[in-house]
């Protein structure tokens, strides 16, 4: 029997007015994979930051036990030199150094001050070849995709001497092919080189993948830890654990038969590469979506769903645009955001942070930003109307938090989505383009966000929901498109769509064996 | 008992640079035993003070809006200053479309930088500092290789150092004299004050909105009345409202009605939040970097031609260095330096507390030199006292006092910048 690597005993952590972690015990084997479940703000986070020292030793009660020592870490450091890695969701690389440098920030190969470039490089090219990474080490990261750049942040870790690797939904901005290296990195960590992983996720078909226990957290509390061997782990059985109550249906039923005329329709849409002219991102793509439907778009990342949408929305990306872009039948011309939105369209981005909030002010400013005219006269906004209106969103969406007043940035992820889908149901679209709706929300969240989006095909709105998850495509969509390498390459209807034919489409498509 | 102290903590930090500014008047009343809040003493920190603060108040929605600093101010100030004494007493023209004219030119300057800024994306830090030489240049071209041009004339020098008139007459009481216009005007915004909040209060509560409690309302407005009535005194008894102080109030009032009630503020906020979040929600960010600078050199003319009137003279070296002050003013009144942050009311106590920090060290007779240190310091310790009293910054071990206290590291991941949102938001 392999030996306790880490326990936490009893953690409690106090925020100004919030329990966010109340009596948390866990315990990792050594050479585990170990899963922390729990919906958005459950305290997932706040206890790894507890773990690895962001929050050091004092700020919060109970003890942290790392190879039967007590720990008493002040800083990241700390816990680093114990072998502790933590992954952030959030990437922390700097996009203009190489891939080398990134590894070595910090840590540097140098001599009395000096760094021995040929020695970062030839080491680098180690790790990289451990994780998998197919690069040069003197690559930029900013040249390289998401799923690159995190295997980037693990052989990060791997220089460090990592014994314990911790990551914060690695996969949340991954494709699903990425997501199976990564999980297969674990799994060959675990086996050739003796790492133990905490792994944080809301994708518990990865989990039940991956993981030996798993540990599930409910509102800052430890409810129960499952163990492969000796509990059924199955996606129904952990989302009870976390929810606290049997989820039967992970969609919400629809009725599929109601739909409206055309609402939205772009023909031979085509997108050049804002920074490289000739490099075509979207090519010739033709889509329509009826009234009260809900359109899925498929595909791999960079297949360029995100540039389709947000050169659709008032030309927000690239250049050269062509093609004709209808509403209700009528040829319009957006030429920016504001007629886009004067327009009835509406795009909820990807990037909630980058592009969607203004992380630094209020959920009220925030909701209203877009629409400030429904809130104001004459360019005076009307204060009281705004908050009212706000707390409209903040009730119907189920925002938590006390007030609107609360500022986004101190809200959890799948809170803040929720913002941000209030933000764009405030400015009353008919046509909304959701970019990966419900990225790092968890199960419950997102079951509530799935039924937001019924709700609103319900009214008679146009949805066309952008997805790298295809069970979510699958089970809230009316037809599916299939993007690859900046075509659309087949469209499937709900009752044809299965994943093994849309990921067939897909690997075909790369293949080059189908043309659009 | 320790829910009291964390209501008092939170009201603290809303009001942490007013009790600043408070605490540096009370002090330098006790150190110059009283003078400086003589009646006469007051007139003058307001007519010495009052371009830094209407610069602040431009430089604040540059730094909202992107975090961006506008180094040519003090150029441009002396630039409106030379050309309204080429204008007015070299050509002759006449006082008040000198003064329009000078507005004018101002707004062009704006135009020149918002351009470069706002839609060839230049750094404004670049744009400006080319502002800052080549304005400078102009103004010594103009005024023929730096000679002033002395002497105002009234009709100009009355809106910028005069003294409003006296309407209704002078009573005298135990030898002191009283402006009682000044007095009266005094009451009457107190009692306008009151009577807005109160209809407001009222208006609220009809609507179902959210509203203050008769005690807490009247607490606000005895507090709030008494300062201002306090403060007409004191002017009262010397010879009435300076007339900078009217331009003051009005531009002061209208960038905080721009700042907090209208959809141009809201969007200025917005773009020095998230500019990408905030274009891809329909905002012109543009549009807005150009207005700012433009409303940048606007203020900048009204600055200028204070400045030059309170001279008396149009100096080539007039205006230098005054941006420093203005950012400065920015900074310690609570604008983030990362954009998104800060209040026009912050702005104006800043450039009070810079200029009471001036005026107090002067009448005590500490050498100019030294003052310049003090004020460095200054703006130093009241940004680092924002910033430790939020209690993110995990200091080296040699300043730690006793052994890893948690209060001090209380929220670490919240993020410094973020930390700073709640307490100057405080007025939204």
């Amino acid at each position: 029997m392999a030996s306790t690597i880490l326990r936490m005993e009893n953690i409690t952590k106090l925020f100004p007015g919030v329990k966010a972690l109340d009596n948390v015990n866990i315990d990792v084997v050594e050479g585990e994979i170990h899963a922390i479940v729990g919906e958005n703000g459950a305290g997932k986070s706040t206890l790894m930051n507890v773990l690895s020292g962001i929050y050091p030793f004092g700020s919060y009660t109970g003890n942290v036990f790392y190879q039967d020592e007590l720990c008493a870490f002040r800083n990241i450091k700390d816990s680093e030199n114990r072998g502790i890695a933590i992954i952030h969701q959030e990437l922390a690389l700097v996009p203009s150094l190489s891939i080398a440098e990134n590894m070595y920030l910090g840590n540097e190969r140098s001599t009395a001050g000096v760094i021995n470039w040929d020695l970062t490089n030839q080491q680098a090219a180690k790790y990289m070849k451990i994780v998998g990474l197919n690069e040069n080490p003197r690559t930029l990261i900013k040249d390289i995709g998401m799923g690159k750049q995190q295997l980037v942040e693990i052989a990060k870790a791997l220089t460090k001497d990592v014994k314990l690797l911790i990551l914060d939904e690695p996969t949340s901005s991954l494709n699903e092919n990425d997501v199976k290296k990564l999980l297969d990195l674990l799994i060959e960590f675990k086996h050739e080189h003796g790492i133990t992983s905490i792994i944080i996720s809301h994708k518990l078909n990865e989990i039940e993948y991956c993981a030996d226990r798993i540990t599930i957290i409910r509102d800052g509390r430890s409810i129960e830890t499952l163990d492969k061997n000796v509990d059924q782990i199955t996606e129904p059985r952990i989302i009870k654990g976390m929810v606290g109550r049997e989820m039967t249906n992970r969609f919400p039923p629809r009725e599929h038969t109601v739909k409206g005329d055309v609402a939205f329709e772009i023909r031979s849409w085509t997108v050049y590469h804002p920074q490289y002219g000739d490099k075509k991102v979207v090519d010739n793509v033709s889509l329509n979506i009826h009234h009260g439907e809900v359109v899925g778009v498929a595909g791999l990342i960079g297949a360029g769903r995100t540039e389709l949408a947000m050169s659709v929305f008032g030309r927000s990306y690239g250049q050269k645009i062509t093609g004709t872009l209808l509403i209700d039948g009528k040829p319009v011309r957006l030429g920016n955001v504001p007629q886009a939105i004067q327009h009835g369209l509406a795009y909820v981005t990807e990037d909630r942070k980058g592009n969607g909030l203004v992380t630094s002010n209020s959920i009220k400013h925030n909701v209203t930003l877009s629409r400030i005219e429904f809130v104001s006269k004459r360019g005076v906004i009307d204060k009281d109307l705004e908050s009212i209106r706000a707390r409209e969103q903040k009730e119907t969406l189920d925002i938590k938090a006390p007030t609107v007043e609360q500022i986004v940035g101190n809200l959890s992820g799948g809170n803040q989505q929720k913002v941000l889908l209030g933000k764009w149901i405030f400015a009353k679209p008919d046509i909304l383009i959701m970019d990966e709706p419900t990225r790092g929300v968890d199960v419950g969240a997102k079951y509530e966000i799935y039924q937001i989006i019924n709700q609103l095909a319900s009214e008679g709105k146009a949805i066309l929901m952008i997805s790298s998850e295809l069970p979510e495509l699958l089970g809230m969509c009316d037809r599916v498109y299939v993007m690859n390498e900046s075509k659309l390459i087949a469209e499937f209807s709900r009752e044809d769509a299965t994943q093994e034919a849309i990921m067939g489409c897909i690997l075909q498509a790369s293949k080059g064996e189908i043309s659009a | 008992m320790n829910k009291v102290l964390t209501i008092v903590k939170k009201n603290m930090k809303q009001y942490t640079m007013m009790l600043a500014l408070l605490v540096i008047v009370i002090m330098f009343q006790i150190l110059t035993g009283g003078k400086l809040l003589f009646p006469m003493n007051v007139y003058n920190v307001i007519n010495q003070n009052a371009y830094i603060v209407i610069l602040a108040i431009g430089m604040l929605l540059c730094i909202i809006g992107s975090g961006s600093i506008d180094l040519s101010v003090g150029s441009v100030v002396g630039l409106v200053g030379a050309c309204a004494g080429t204008f007015i007493m070299k050509w002759n023209w006449d006082p008040y479309l000198s003064i329009l004219l000078c507005m004018g030119i101002g707004i062009l300057v704006g135009f020149w930088q918002g351009f470069w800024i706002a839609y060839v994306k230049i750094p404004a830090f670049i744009v400006t500092l080319s502002g800052m030489l080549v304005f400078r240049g102009a103004t010594l071209v103009i005024l023929q290789g730096g000679k002033a041009i002395p002497v105002f004339p009234d009709a100009f020098k009355q809106f910028f150092v005069g003294t409003m008139p006296e309407f209704i007459g002078v009573w005298e009481i135990a030898g002191m004299k009283i402006y009682l216009t000044c007095l009266l005007l005094g009451i009457l915004i107190a009692a306008a004050y009151c009577v807005i909040q109160v209809l407001s209060n009222q208006s609220k509560k009809r609507k179902g909105y959210e509203y203050a409690s008769t005690g807490a309302l009247i607490t606000r407005l005895v507090i709030i009345s008494t300062i201002v009535v306090w403060f007409f005194t004191i002017l009262a008894r010397y010879k009435g409202i300076p007339a900078v102080l009217i331009v003051l109030g009005v531009i002061a009032a209208a960038y905080t009605f721009i700042t907090q009630k209208t959809v141009l503020g809201r969007h200025i906020y917005a773009m020095g939040g998230n500019a990408k979040a905030a274009r891809l929600s329909g905002v012109n960010t543009e549009r807005l970097m150009f207005f700012s600078y433009v409303n940048m050199g606007f203020l900048c003319a009204i600055a200028g031609m204070v400045f030059a009137a309170r001279l008396d003279s149009a100096t080539p070296m007039a205006g230098d260095g005054f941006e420093l002050d203005a950012i400065g003013a920015c900074f310690i009144g609570g604008a983030s330096a990362y954009g998104g942050i800060g209040a026009v009311s912050g702005s104006v106590i800043g450039a009070l507390i810079m200029g009471i920090l001036n005026n107090g060290m002067n009448i005590l007779g500490i050498d100019s030199n030294l003052q310049k240190l003090v004020k460095g310091l200054v703006l130093l310790a009241a940004v680092a006292f924002d910033v430790l009293s939020q209690g993110h910054v995990a200091l080296p071990w040699f300043l730690r006092f006793g052994k890893n206290k948690p209060e001090a590291t209380l929220h670490a991941s919240a993020g410094g910048a973020q930390g700073r949102v709640t307490l100057r938001k405080g007025k939204n």
